[in-house]
């Protein structure tokens, strides 16, 4: 080997600053979960679906020119699109047996149908993290038997107390909210605690917990952030399925009192004569699987988003 | 000895759970308002006195609450205040009725469930794959009772103005065509359950290492996907039976109402729409009791065929 020549080689600099800079821009995970969410079509068109329902339970009471209740005895069971000759209103899907607006009472029922399912969707999230958080920080012993009693919630099937609840409180919005509420929180609570019980263990959290944090802080500030992409997928599919219960519910002749319409009451009404205008039925049918679809299909495609095994 | 132990522990959750469920009913029923002796009439204090020792509604709540125990325990669930007749007459009349749709119902969930979710998930990514997935999410998404009304009105009364043959009565529980449109309908739901766990399942399995194994000695396709995916990735699935079979019940109650069969749950409906307070515990008893001996059975049943149970256990 020769002595290098020096004159090959050239000094060009260091730049301490660039050498600590980042190439890529960050992207926080919340965007990375955006942007991986905007790019399933499906979940996007739900989404959509969902915004447009619900603009549509908002504004179409407000700007009907009928109430939910009111009757036209002259035109009862019209078709879709009837035209009333007398003051030239559109019913356009129609009207039912007393000549209710089914478009009316659809969006209407949409409002109550919907803010039973969220409300009760809520109740539940706000249950299930405070218990399932105490249960799965805690640990041990009040673990232990906090995860016993929901076994045996649990053993017991959920329609039946939900039935039994609805007997004994008075027929209504709350009633329905209330007893769905009681059963339907073991679900996120059972969840929220598996998350935290392998979270607490994290070097983080041992971290914090050396600095001096107070458990309420190492809970709200360390362990709920985290927990939180798994509660938003859960809760994304707890809706459809309180939707359902409120839909059952008024099936069996426990739902919101007449006049008031839920899509599980106009189903209701709907199935005694399908046979001759299966359009009443079809109607509230549609809207609450499109809806119940739509949370679906969203749930799923938050969890793809959000899920970081899936990152590449 | 560990088997026997954790059969121990799941039987002594059942008994807590039926514990727990017949506190529920007796507690609730208390609270409802009005008084069995309220007539138009009033009654006079003796009588009043003599109708509540008769009843035991002069003793202790505990008491009551004891009674109401040993009734059960005998097989008694009281007497149905709109029929006038022994609830478990009613049970026994009406339940064989309930129980054959639910089990062809849960039989026929079960099976094509678990071949659509195999099929979705060998043939993952294909056109296959995303029928199944679409075809369970959209049974997941739409109620019993609307496919059930909408099976009525398109195979039961459609077809038959467009063939004029008639296929499927819409009503009523005679002949076996009349017992295939209620028992499907009934099925829909958990058939897609059962088919997305099990696509789940079975993709968690395939990327295992042992399958790598069996297909690098040469094993075909078939035998891998039955011999060693399918046995493993079947035990979510039997887990949820219990959950399943609560699902396919409490179903039934609309189902059945819609196809006019004479199960418990047309009974069931009828008396909360009469106000039958005592049917509605009754029935609610009965219901409970039987989901909770289902999940006790389901829960035996997985210790037994699952080995990984058992080690789990040991290591405890």
């Amino acid at each position: 080997m020769d002595k290098l020549d020096k004159s090959r080689f050239e000094w060009v600099g260091a730049n301490a600053l660039e050498g600590e800079g980042i190439a890529r821009p960050s992207i926080s995970y919340w965007k990375d979960a955006m942007k991986r969410l905007s790019k399933n079509k499906t979940a996007i068109v739900c989404l959509g679906v969902i915004i447009l329902i619900g603009l549509m339970a908002i504004v179409v009471p407000i700007i009907s020119p009928y109430t939910v209740s009111e009757q036209h005895y002259a035109h009862t069971n019209a078709v879709m699109g009837f035209k009333d000759p007398t003051d030239g209103h559109l019913h356009l899907f129609g009207t039912d047996k007393l000549g209710r607006d089914i478009f009316t009472r659809v969006w209407s029922g949409a409002r109550i149908s919907l803010f039973i399912a969220i409300t009760a969707v809520f109740v539940n999230f706000i249950i299930g993290i405070v218990y399932g958080g105490i249960a799965g920080y805690m640990g041990g012993m009040l673990d232990n038997v906090m995860m016993r009693f929901i076994e045996i919630i649990n053993g017991i099937p959920y329609l039946i107390i939900v039935i039994l609840l609805m007997m004994v409180l008075k027929p209504g919005t709350t009633t329905i909210i209330i007893a769905y509420a009681a059963v339907g929180w073991t679900g996120m609570a059972r969840l929220v605690r598996g998350q935290l019980m392998s979270l607490k263990e994290q070097d983080y959290v041992v971290a914090a917990k050396v600095m001096g944090a107070k458990p309420a802080r190492i809970i709200a500030k360390h362990l709920l952030p985290n927990t939180l992409s798994v509660v938003i997928v859960n809760i994304t599919l707890a809706i459809p399925s309180a939707i359902f219960t409120e839909a059952f519910l008024s099936f069996i002749g426990l739902g919101v009192p007449v006049p008031l319409a839920s899509w599980g009451t106009l189903a209701n009404d709907g199935v005694k004569i399908f046979q001759m205008y299966p359009t009443q039925l079809m109607i509230p049918a549609l809207c609450i699987s499109i809806t119940m679809l739509s949370f679906n299909l969203l749930g799923d495609g938050l969890r793809d988003a959000l899920d970081p095994r899936l990152r590449r | 000895m560990t088997l026997v132990k954790y059969i121990g522990k799941r039987i002594f959750y059942a008994l807590l759970t039926l514990f727990a469920l017949v506190a529920l009913t007796f507690f609730m029923m208390r609270l409802l308002p009005g008084d069995p002796f309220i007539g138009q009439k009033a009654i006079p204090e003796a009588t009043r006195k003599a109708l509540d020792a008769k009843y035991g509604l002069d003793k202790s709540v505990l008491q009551q609450f004891l009674m109401y125990i040993g009734n059960i325990l005998k097989g008694d669930l009281g007497i149905s205040m709109h029929y006038n007749r022994p609830i478990t007459d009613i049970i026994a009349q009406a339940f064989p009725y309930s129980f054959n749709l639910g089990m062809r119902a849960l039989i026929f969930a079960t099976i094509a469930g678990v071949l659509l979710g195999i099929i979705a998930s060998v043939k993952r990514g294909t056109k296959w794959d995303t029928i199944s997935m679409m075809f369970a999410i959209i049974g997941v998404s739409v109620p019993s009772f609307i496919i059930g009304a909408l099976f009525q009105y398109f195979f039961g009364l459609k077809l038959y103005q467009w063939t004029g043959i008639k296929f499927f009565p819409i009503t009523g529980w005679n002949s076996e065509m009349s017992k295939i449109l209620p028992a499907f309908a009934l099925s829909f739901g958990s058939l897609a359950t059962v088919s997305r766990l099990m696509r789940t399942s079975m993709l968690d399995v395939l990327g295992q290492d042992y399958i790598k194994t069996a297909k690098s000695k040469g094993l075909s396709q078939k035998k891998i996907i039955w011999k060693h995916a399918v046995r493993n990735a079947i035990m979510p699935v039997v887990t949820v039976l219990g959950p399943i079979a609560a699902t396919v019940l409490t179903g039934a109650f609309v189902v059945e109402n819609i196809f006019s069969i004479p199960g418990m749950g047309k009974f069931f409906v009828l008396s909360i729409q009469v106000q039958d307070y005592t049917m509605i515990s009754g029935i609610t008893l009965f219901y409970g009791a039987f989901l909770v001996l289902a999940n006790l059975i389901v829960d035996l049943l997985y210790g037994l065929i699952d080995p990984r149970v058992k080690l789990t256990e040991l290591k405890e």
